[in-house]
């Protein structure tokens, strides 16, 4: 089970947190702070995993920014490692070519998707295109949503003159 | 694809005008603050204007979205907002469906289940639960993921269990998945859900049908043999996915849908665990996972180790063995630390199975030993944890110790330094040793080991170590008396480790006649008074003292009371802690006696004797009779008491579950009156629980204060002594604690033949042959290099060979005879001395061989690199120019390495759009989407010569 995904800068900004079990808020900044001393620290050639208390934490760098997952000591860290990639590319189709950046400006959009593909700490669902057609659908809604609330807010104005 | 692509873009920047100036702002001078501190400073701000703006009435709904996305961010970045949840709650509940998403998400990232809160969104979710709207209902269902506790199960669960048919896909999916957390949360919720899980198996949709292995998962777990019935069917969907019958949608890097296969097979692991006949059905599939799978990408791999995990749990078949060997070795000859860590994982798994297969692997395992990456090499530790067995167990314990010196983790030093005492306990190989050893650990780890080891060692070395050889016993302690004489000039002890050598010198100290008494109170009141705020090890000093005074008075001996002790005696008499003070009264009043009884009280070396007690205390029963008579309540036998108290618990637990089951556990009858003091109420009533218990408590404690007060009232010595040698006794017995001396857990029944076998199958196993091979000779000229040390293999020879530390030279060479074997073809059984002579022949043919594969090999990488070179020279040297030259080279460098196993056609892009985008100020691939990016940010107002210039680097490169 996955237990949180962290992104963090590597400058050790926080990007992104999501936590699967619970953990207090002080609790989860310590989680923080130690994680990103124990990875942000080691070299390129080195493991993508790091033990940590008992637990497990599969971290994979893109460009500059470091996407964690902390799993049970008895998980499969290559298929973790796997996951996240599976979330980049994800990620990656949506914003096209993503960049730091988009999660910065867009970190809900990047929630909404992460949802979809992890959920209670586990793969949800595994096929890209179904991920997208989900997302896709959901944000068709809003946008109708939107137009709505404009319309309506129009006959009001109009309604007003 | 690509309009879908376009579509997100556009939304992202719809959004992204949507968001008010404000929030946009806040976010670009977070990015911009240059310390933790400044950060915190603009969040505090943040969250004080939040607050404000919150408290005013009528909120737009509009600005209510940004204010909860806003104190999302500040949480995320760790602060309280936790005046606002109401707000997200609130949120939830609105009918529209742009908001309620809002509401949800902030909901869900800002509460856990047991939140005070939850209690109010769970009739949202309800309501929620039963909408036309698909896209609601997958709202709804990842917010009971995140927030339904054990106790409001019940109020969604019948929805859920609908939701199960519902006629999309993803809310079937995600239906599935609340399950799964309920069963997590309470496994009682959903047990009676079990035939919908199997239903959800043969669902239409792999995505459904992948969700339900999680719950099954779970729930083989706890109870494999229920489910044996679905092997066969668990086995075809595996094999039906292995032959890329799912769409190819859940392909994932050219595998078919790998993580689904990746589940199946830890279920397969659990069911066919020690079951020959489950296990049987899983030899084929298995077999030809393994060689399907492309060891090339990163998640071939992880299947192949998931088949590894697989067979090693399951009953052993020797072709499947073989395949996982093969697969385990390849991982382990692999330059990435990932597939090395990976392949020692493997290689703990097998030798459970077989442990001669560790000894093919020696150097490579000494190699990860002295890796510098930490991960790898606490791993490799945990390997050699496993195989240690009497033969190298002083070379394991003592690299563990000198690991445990070098690390500053507590959590791990604590790990290894029980894993050394485990070790030593079983498997020590003189008792020299043993003391040595666990001196070692409490040195350097003594106050991160469990209280249970100190008393171990202790009793070891009173009770000697089960000989009957009084001499070496005597000789153990002598030394071990030595040892601690010397260790305690170290400056720095810590604590559990004092009282330990504390007590050994009060024991054993004067014992052999070596040192002499006053030497030894010497040294005692030293420990008392250089750890002077540590009352443990001072109470632990005072009666070592008390001992050895009295040893000396048995033996008709004057001691002379030394000033210093003097003065600790005094301290102590004075001292606020009480126990202290006993200890110094005790010890005044045993100076007083005469000899005799003296030694009656204290008899040397008494701390292994049982002590008998009569329970029944006949010498109290004048004063219970008396009593009795003047009105007291009689006893209550301790049966009886906690017979009342455990009816009283389950009684009120029963009530208490009553309650929580209704809703969040609040009680609205009134509390009882208490009762006046009677004798014990009848349990009729559960709103008693509470006074009973506490009505039973006081009748022990009634009844020790009149013990003591008798003792105190015909102070005999014996009682004294009886209370002294009880307590020591007491400190001494040591419930559950293992002690195997000498046994050997791993016996090795003639290992040569199994692994000369092993060596010559792999050739008859065919497929990579010529690839393995190739690796042999590589790695065997690897170690021609005569880097790899003699003491390495020195080290290799003791850590796995028995026959290997006679021949030290051959210990190096032996590994690349049996590689070349099925090169050479020479036959299997040879004698040693044939053994010497081919190895120094061996390197021609080896060179031979080499010659082509290394050729390829360099053709292989170098012609990327030069590819790389002429397709993008702009591109390089525009990144090496940028803002952060030394950094994003790094980076750059870094992601090709990462992003090899991609699809060539994202390769291909990438490195065509290299090109153009040297020219676009260092931009991802989409040119257009750069520069939209570009203009954003712009608007935004963040400029690419901030300190992060990567914020614009595409994730993927």
């Amino acid at each position: 089970m996955i237990h949180f995904v962290l992104l963090i800068s590597r400058q050790g900004k926080v990007r992104l947190t999501k936590w699967y079990s619970p953990y207090a808020q002080k609790e989860r900044s310590k989680v923080i702070r130690e994680l990103s001393g124990h990875i942000l620290i080691r070299g390129p050639k080195l493991c993508n995993f790091v033990e940590w208390r008992g637990y497990k934490v599969v971290y994979r760098r893109y460009a500059s920014l470091y996407f964690c997952m902390c799993i049970d000591a008895n998980d499969n860290e290559l298929e973790v490692l796997e996951i996240i990639h599976h979330f980049v590319e994800i990620l990656d189709r949506y914003f096209g070519s993503v960049c730091e950046l988009d999660l910065i400006f867009n970190f809900h959009k990047a929630y909404y998707i992460l949802d979809e593909v992890l959920i209670a700490g586990e793969l949800q669902e595994s096929s890209k295109k179904n991920v997208a057609r989900l997302v896709a659908a959901q944000d068709s809604l809003v946008e109708a949503a939107k137009e709505e609330s404009n319309s309506i807010s129009n006959i009001i104005a109009q309604a007003a003159k | 694809m690509e309009q879908l692509k376009s579509f997100g873009r556009e939304l992202a920047m719809g959004s992204q005008g949507g968001s008010s100036k404000e929030f946009l702002d806040l976010v670009k001078s977070i990015g911009e603050a240059r310390s933790k501190s400044e950060e915190d400073r603009i969040i505090l701000r943040e969250l004080e204007t939040l607050r404000r703006r919150l408290s005013e009435p009528d909120i737009p709904r509009r600005k209510m979205k940004e204010y909860l996305l806003r104190l999302a961010y500040a949480e995320m970045l760790g602060h309280d907002a936790s005046f606002g949840y109401i707000h997200a709650v609130k949120m939830a509940h609105d009918d529209n469906i742009l908001l309620k998403r809002t509401g949800y998400l902030t909901v869900a990232l800002f509460l856990d289940e047991g939140h005070d809160l939850i209690i109010l969104i769970v009739n949202t979710i309800q309501k929620d639960l039963r909408s036309d709207n698909y896209l609601v209902v997958s709202a709804a269902l990842v917010a009971v993921c995140k927030l339904i506790s054990e106790e409001t199960i019940p109020a969604v669960l019948p929805q859920v269990v609908e939701l199960l048919g519902h006629p999309k896909e993803a809310v079937r999916k995600k239906a599935v998945m609340a399950l799964h957390r309920f069963y997590q949360r309470s496994p009682s919720s959903v047990s009676h859900l079990v035939s919908n899980f199997r239903k959800r198996l043969c669902d239409n949709d792999p995505g459904v049908m992948g969700a339900t292995l999680c719950p099954l998962f779970d729930l083989i777990l706890e109870d494999a043999n229920s489910y044996k019935d679905l092997v066969v069917s668990l086995v075809s969907i595996l094999k039906q996915i292995a032959e890329k019958r799912l769409p190819t949608t859940y392909d994932y890097h050219h595998m078919p849908a790998p993580f689904i296969q990746i589940k199946l097979l830890k279920i397969l692991a659990l069911l066919g665990s020690g079951d020959k006949q489950a296990s049987s059905h899983m030899y084929t599939v298995l077999t030809e996972i393994f060689r399907k799978c492309e060891s090339s990408s990163n998640i071939g791999n992880a299947i192949i180790y998931e088949c590894v995990c697989c067979v090693s749990s399951i009953y052993p078949n020797s072709k499947v063995l073989d395949a996982a060997i093969e697969a385990t070795s390849k991982f382990l000859k692999s330059e990435s630390h990932n597939l090395k860590y990976m392949g020692i994982d493997a290689l703990g798994r097998l030798i459970r199975i077989n442990p001669d297969i560790a000894e093919e692997h020696q150097l490579a395992v000494i190699d990860c030993l002295e890796d510098p990456d930490d991960t790898l090499k606490w791993k490799t530790f945990e390997l050699l944890y496993k195989m240690t067995k009497s033969t190298n167990v002083e070379v394991i314990v003592d690299r563990m110790i000198d690991y445990m010196i070098n690390i500053t983790d507590s959590h791990y030093k604590t790990e290894i330094a029980s894993r050394c005492v485990e070790l030593a306990e079983q498997f020590a190989p003189s008792n020299q040793w043993f003391i040595q050893t666990m001196n070692k650990v409490f040195e350097h780890a003594g106050d991160l080991v469990n209280p249970r080891v100190a008393h171990n060692l202790m009793r070891l070395i009173a009770e000697g170590f089960g000989e009957d050889d009084e001499g070496a016993d005597t000789q153990l302690r002598s030394s071990a008396v030595d040892s601690y004489l010397r260790i305690l000039g170290e400056p720095k002890l810590p604590s559990l480790f004092l009282q330990v050598i504390c007590w050994v010198l009060g024991e054993y100290g004067t014992a052999d006649g070596k040192y002499s008494a006053s030497y030894i109170i010497g040294k005692l009141c030293d420990v008392a008074e250089a750890h002077s705020s540590d009352d443990t090890v001072k109470a632990y000093a005072v009666s070592a003292i008390m001992k050895i005074f009295c040893f000396e008075l048995a033996a008709g001996r004057k001691v002379e009371m030394l000033p210093e002790c003097q003065t600790l005696i005094d301290e102590v008499l004075a001292s606020h802690s009480t126990d202290l003070q006993q200890r110094a009264y005790e010890f005044q009043a045993l100076l007083g006696l005469s000899p005799q009884v003296i030694e009656n009280v204290m008899p040397p070396d008494a701390s292994c004797e049982d002590i008998e007690i009569d329970k029944s205390l006949p010498f109290l029963s004048n004063y219970i009779n008396q009593a009795i008579e003047n009105g007291a309540r009689p006893y209550i036998s301790e049966s009886e008491r906690s017979g009342t108290a455990s009816t009283i618990a389950v009684a009120s637990a029963s009530q208490y579950q009553h309650d929580t089951s209704s809703v969040h556990s609040l009680k609205f009858e009134a509390y009882d009156l208490p009762k006046p003091r009677g004798p014990v109420p009848s349990i009729q009533s559960s709103s008693m629980s509470s006074l009973p218990t506490i009505s039973s408590d006081l009748v022990p404690v009634s009844e020790a204060t009149y013990t003591t007060r008798e003792e105190q009232q015909n102070p005999k010595v014996q009682t004294l002594a009886d209370q002294i040698s009880a307590e020591i006794g007491v400190r001494l017995r040591l419930d559950g604690v293992q002690k195997k001396w000498g046994r050997q857990t791993y016996s090795s029944p003639s290992a040569p033949s199994t692994s000369s076998s092993s060596s010559t199958q792999k050739p008859s196993n065919g497929m990579v042959t010529s690839e393995t091979i190739r690796e042999n000779t590589l790695d065997s000229r690897k170690q021609q290099i005569p880097e790899v040390s003699a003491e390495k293999q020195r080290l290799a020879a003791s850590l796995f060979g028995k026959k290997a530390v006679e021949k030290k030279t051959q210990a190096g060479t032996r590994r690349p005879v049996k590689e070349i074997q099925p090169a050479v073809a020479t036959s299997a059984p040879e004698a040693p001395k044939e053994d010497k002579v081919i190895a120094p022949a061996a390197p021609p043919p080896d060179l031979l061989d080499l010659g082509e594969p290394s050729e390829t090999a360099t053709q292989t990488i170098d012609p990327f690199k030069q590819l790389e070179g002429l397709l993008g020279p702009g591109a390089g040297s525009d990144r090496a120019s940028g803002p952060g030259p030394s950094v994003s080279a790094v980076a750059t460098a870094d992601l090709m390495s990462m992003v090899t196993d991609m699809p060539p056609i994202i390769d291909s892009k990438s490195s065509d759009k290299g090109v153009i985008s040297s020219t676009v100020a260092k931009k991802g691939p989409n040119v257009k989407d750069a520069l939209q990016k570009d203009a954003t940010a712009r608007q935004v107002g963040v400029t690419l010569t901030g300190n992060n210039p990567n914020l614009f680097k595409d994730l993927l490169g």
